[in-house]
């Protein structure tokens, strides 16, 4: 973009190189994108970022608008205002060079189930121009990459739900895509089968891609993403690393359980009165038998498990809680998630 | 990253005859393939031509040619050709429906190929399926003592004519399948169309016998022309006027629903 008058000339490009400072590189750029169903909004004027080779993470509840946004973005429907640009190239104007450069995971996995995942990733191939031999090789690579080799021969309609998942980001994956979007890639999985996506997810990143990741749980953001930005009835809401956002709503909260409940009050007495850095108070849940202290970083964890180590106290358990979707939306906003929805509740066990 | 391997596609992403081709064949492949994978599909194109001419020669024919069921399977032979066009046609609709109803298409849709690649993909492998099911019609009626009276050229002609206009109703369909909500609505509507084209005909019976207000519909009903017209060039006699109409509404329905269904794919694709 240039304008070619004198001072103005100036002024554009000066603006053109600060905005050039703020976001170096954007691999995926959207300035004010509005889509409207009727009369919802699904998007209500979203602006984001994905600078390249970083992974966002767009948090929301059902009905946020995530689906619709990542549909913009591959040019499954064209949004009725704003821009959005995907490495360099226009979603409305230049949509065949776009489609090169991205691939695309959705939350319902798009194979074709009647071909098997040798047959399906062969037609992806050929699709993307490469030639027939190329085509058979990056096949059999991928397969064997995400562990599908042995059902490489039957069709995708005997694959289990996270094979399916994992042949779903093989095909994504074909043309080596330099944007990947994520829409919800685990939602529905087993624990081990969202690990293993997880992992390749990693993989990935660790290659150079740029990921434009949607999600429902607060804990998959963490996981993967560098950056969130959260989104709430087609709005931006908040945004920014992950550390600051889960400053902003508390982190984490560790539960002790002590092995005697009698002891609850004293061992909360405890870590509230130690005066370790950044813990600031404990609470007690009676019915739960727990002692629920609020931490942000793994050293304070360190630090209150080893204080009552000293201390002598028996634990039963102890583990860390990830606050939930609707609690980080009640820090954020002061509110409940428009859909209601809480199944960002996860716990990840440290010790038992 | 890498994106070496991508043939590089021109500056603004146009694609060559050659690139729609390639894509046209891979996605024609993928339908073959489904074929393969789910042999049931091909029931219709194998066993609807021979259930079909059996029953009614065994059925009908005694009773319509006493004496003479040869005549009776020279008479029905073509005019159940222009029936198979008709019935595979239909099962394009309720293919195109299912097709959209899953997530495969939206990833068709993300990558870099013309959208319309899928729908000629796939009207390919139905031209495909529909020369079989005609072949085996052939093939039964003449295992029942079908006599081709006329040369291999006019036969040729005959099955031209049926996968011809078979092809232009398949858009019907194609755009009854891109409309309606679920493919059972695509085979009810379907049904609808399909049982006063097929027995509101010359294909199971000469229409002389059949009332005025009836014959003003067999004269105009495409199916009946067709049928005429296969049965005038395997046994001979005029044709002329039975091709005419044939070729009219062939080229009438896909110059009018060709574009319309085309249409209705960009808007959903």
């Amino acid at each position: 973009m240039s304008v070619g008058v004198g001072r103005l000339s100036v002024g554009a490009d000066t603006l053109a190189r600060m905005q050039r400072q703020q976001t170096p590189h954007a691999a995926v750029q959207v300035r004010g994108l509005v889509k409207h169903y009727g009369s919802t909004k699904a998007l209500d004027g979203i602006d984001l970022d994905v600078p390249e080779g970083t992974v966002l993470g767009v948090l929301g509840p059902n009905g946020a608008g995530k689906t619709t946004l990542v549909r913009v973005l591959s040019t499954l429907i064209k949004p009725d205002a704003g821009t959005a640009r995907v490495g360099g190239y226009d979603v409305l104007t230049q949509p065949r060079q776009l489609r090169r450069v991205i691939g695309l995971t959705g939350q319902y996995a798009s194979v074709d189930e009647k071909l098997s995942g040798t047959e399906n990733l062969y037609l992806i191939g050929r699709l993307l121009d490469l030639p027939r031999k190329e085509a058979r090789r990056r096949a059999a690579e991928l397969l064997e990459r995400f562990s599908l080799t042995e059902a490489a021969k039957r069709p995708a309609m005997t694959y289990s739900g996270g094979m399916r998942r994992r042949l779903d980001l093989a095909a994504s994956m074909i043309g080596r895509p330099a944007v990947l979007y994520l829409d919800e890639p685990t939602t529905g999985l087993d624990p081990r089968t969202r690990n293993e996506v997880w992992a390749e997810v990693h993989n990935l990143v660790r290659e150079g891609a740029t990921v434009l990741l949607t999600t429902q749980y607060m804990e998959e953001a963490e996981q993967l993403a560098d950056e969130l930005t959260v989104i709430d009835r087609g709005r931006v809401i908040a945004g920014g690393r992950i550390e600051e956002l889960k400053t902003k709503v508390g982190g984490r909260t560790l539960q002790i359980r002590p092995a005697d409940p009698a002891e609850l009050p004293r061992l909360a007495g405890a870590v509230a009165q130690a005066g370790l850095d950044g813990v600031s108070g404990a609470t007690v849940d009676q019915d739960g038998g727990l002692v629920n202290v609020p931490i942000v970083t793994d050293q304070q964890l360190t630090a209150v498990v080893g204080l009552l180590a000293e201390r002598g106290f028996v634990l039963a358990s102890v583990s860390t809680h990830l606050p939930s979707l609707d609690e980080v939306f009640l820090a954020i906003t002061g509110q409940k998630t428009s859909s209601g929805d809480s199944h960002a509740e996860e716990l990840q066990e440290v010790a038992a | 990253m890498s994106a070496a391997i991508i043939t590089a596609p021109a500056a603004d992403g146009r694609l060559g005859l050659r690139d729609h081709l390639r894509h046209i064949s891979a996605l024609a492949r993928r339908n073959a393939l489904q074929i393969k994978q789910n042999p049931e599909a091909m029931f219709d194109v194998v066993l609807m031509p021979v259930i079909f001419t059996l029953m009614f020669v065994y059925v009908f024919g005694g009773a319509m040619f006493p004496g003479h069921r040869d005549d009776y399977v020279n008479y029905l032979v073509p005019g159940l050709m222009a029936m198979t066009g008709l019935n595979i046609a239909m099962a394009v609709g309720s293919g195109v429906n299912e097709d959209f109803s899953k997530g495969v298409m939206d990833r068709f849709r993300t990558l870099p190929i013309a959208r319309s690649s899928v729908l000629i993909a796939k009207i390919v492998v139905e031209v495909g399926r529909m020369l079989v099911a005609v072949a085996i019609q052939i093939g039964m009626g003449l295992a029942l003592g079908l006599d081709i009276k006329t040369s291999v050229v006019e036969l040729l002609a005959a099955v031209g004519l049926s996968v011809l206009f078979g092809a232009s109703l398949m858009w019907i369909f194609v755009l009854l399948g891109l409309t309606a909500k679920s493919a059972q609505a695509v085979q009810g509507m379907g049904m609808l169309i399909m049982i006063p084209l097929q027995f509101a005909s010359s294909i199971f019976a000469p229409t002389k016998s059949m009332p005025g207000w009836l014959r003003a519909f067999t004269d105009y009903n495409p199916l009946a022309n067709l049928a005429d017209a296969a049965r005038g060039l395997i046994n001979g006699g005029a044709v002329a006027h039975s091709v005419w109409m044939t070729l009219a509404w062939s080229v009438g329905l896909t110059v009018v629903v060709a574009p319309l269904a085309v249409a209705k794919f960009r808007q959903r694709a």
